[in-house]
């Protein structure tokens, strides 16, 4: 259920960056959640929801892009996915790795409505 | 459609006041830890028989995070060290914040090892740094030794494996060779030791490790 703590988090940056006036345009909110991050999609999507519900950003959805779990070699220098969450170099075998990427918890951006053009 | 681009990371608030957390420990030669576990697994317990084992030769303060009561402070108090509790009334993990609040209600004058023990839960503490040195994560026997499987997250996370418990092993399916290995596939730099606060099995070597690291501090 910490999602709803996460979901409260993306709320105030993407009010922090958007201006007010333009809140209620936003549709989309594009979150990047790496594989190991241990978030719920689902929930997270639900929570912010709830969040939003009154407020000037009701119209906002997340959009989730889930990130691989990347590792690399220090030994052979290899990159590779992390499948079936063994931590060993694929290729030679060490334990000697770093992640790449897998943990990310970041808001991407935002996606707004257009503003209708004015008729003068 | 037209975007606006953030790039920032969700938790930059939390992780800024983990970093003044850690800075401000850093600099009075603090050594923090951040114990976490599933519920009942035995952080308190571990805890009591470290703070017997070393609460002579070191100055050990401690704050303890439960959904609710005040229990695991009134264990810890007996020991006669600085504790404070953190209630978080249903919440599931600690938060810097949290913690930063408790340090600043605690003496911490002279403390050389700071133990933050997290709420019971093996999924969100991961994604909260506190603010601490490393964190400890402990598993007990009981649980399966499929477990660090099950939660690749917070073993990735630990650098240090506590195995509690390991007096129950003839009673139970579960085989410690495995549970070794499935946490170091996760995570091989895993520093690892199996305890039983029962027997006191594995509580001076972990002691001896802890108290060592403290002096680096």
């Amino acid at each position: 259920m910490h999602e709803l703590a996460i979901a409260q988090s993306i709320f105030e940056i993407v009010r922090s960056v958007v201006p007010a006036e333009q809140a209620g345009d936003v549709r989309a909110v594009r979150v990047r959640v790496g594989r190991l991050s241990g978030v719920v999609a689902d929930s997270l999507e639900f929570c912010f929801s709830v969040i939003v519900a009154d407020t000037p950003l009701r119209g906002a959805g997340i959009v989730i892009e889930a990130v691989p779990t990347v590792s690399e070699c220090k030994d052979c220098f290899h990159r590779f996915t992390v499948e079936d969450l063994a931590f060993l170099c694929p290729s030679c075998g060490s334990a000697n790795i770093v992640l790449v990427s897998g943990t990310e918890l970041q808001v991407a951006e935002v996606e707004l409505l257009d503003n209708p053009v004015e008729v003068t | 459609m037209s975007v606006i681009t953030i790039e920032r990371k969700v938790l930059e608030k939390n992780d800024e006041i983990a970093r003044q957390n850690r800075a401000l420990c850093q600099q009075r030669g603090i050594f923090v830890l951040n114990v976490v576990s599933s519920p009942g697994a035995g952080k308190t317990s571990i805890l009591e028989r470290t703070l017997e084992e070393l609460g002579e030769s070191l100055k050990v303060s401690v704050i303890e995070g439960d959904v609710q009561t005040d229990f695991d402070a009134q264990r810890v108090a007996r020991y006669k060290v600085p504790v404070v509790q953190i209630v978080t009334n249903g919440g599931c993990h600690l938060e810097a914040r949290l913690v930063q609040d408790a340090m600043a209600r605690m003496n911490l004058e002279g403390t050389q090892l700071l133990v933050i023990e997290n709420v019971g839960n093996l999924v969100c503490p991961a994604n909260f740094d506190l603010g601490e040195a490393m964190k400890v994560v402990v598993m007990s026997t009981t649980e399966g030794d499929d477990k660090p499987l099950k939660y690749p997250g917070m073993f990735r996370n630990a650098s240090v494996l506590i195995i509690n418990k390991i007096d129950l092993v003839p009673y139970l399916n579960s085989d410690l060779a495995t549970l070794r290995r499935n946490a170091l596939q996760i995570n091989p730099a895993l520093k690892v030791f199996e305890t039983s606060c029962t027997t006191k099995a594995g509580i001076s070597e972990w002691c001896a490790w802890l108290k060592e690291q403290c002096m680096k501090a």
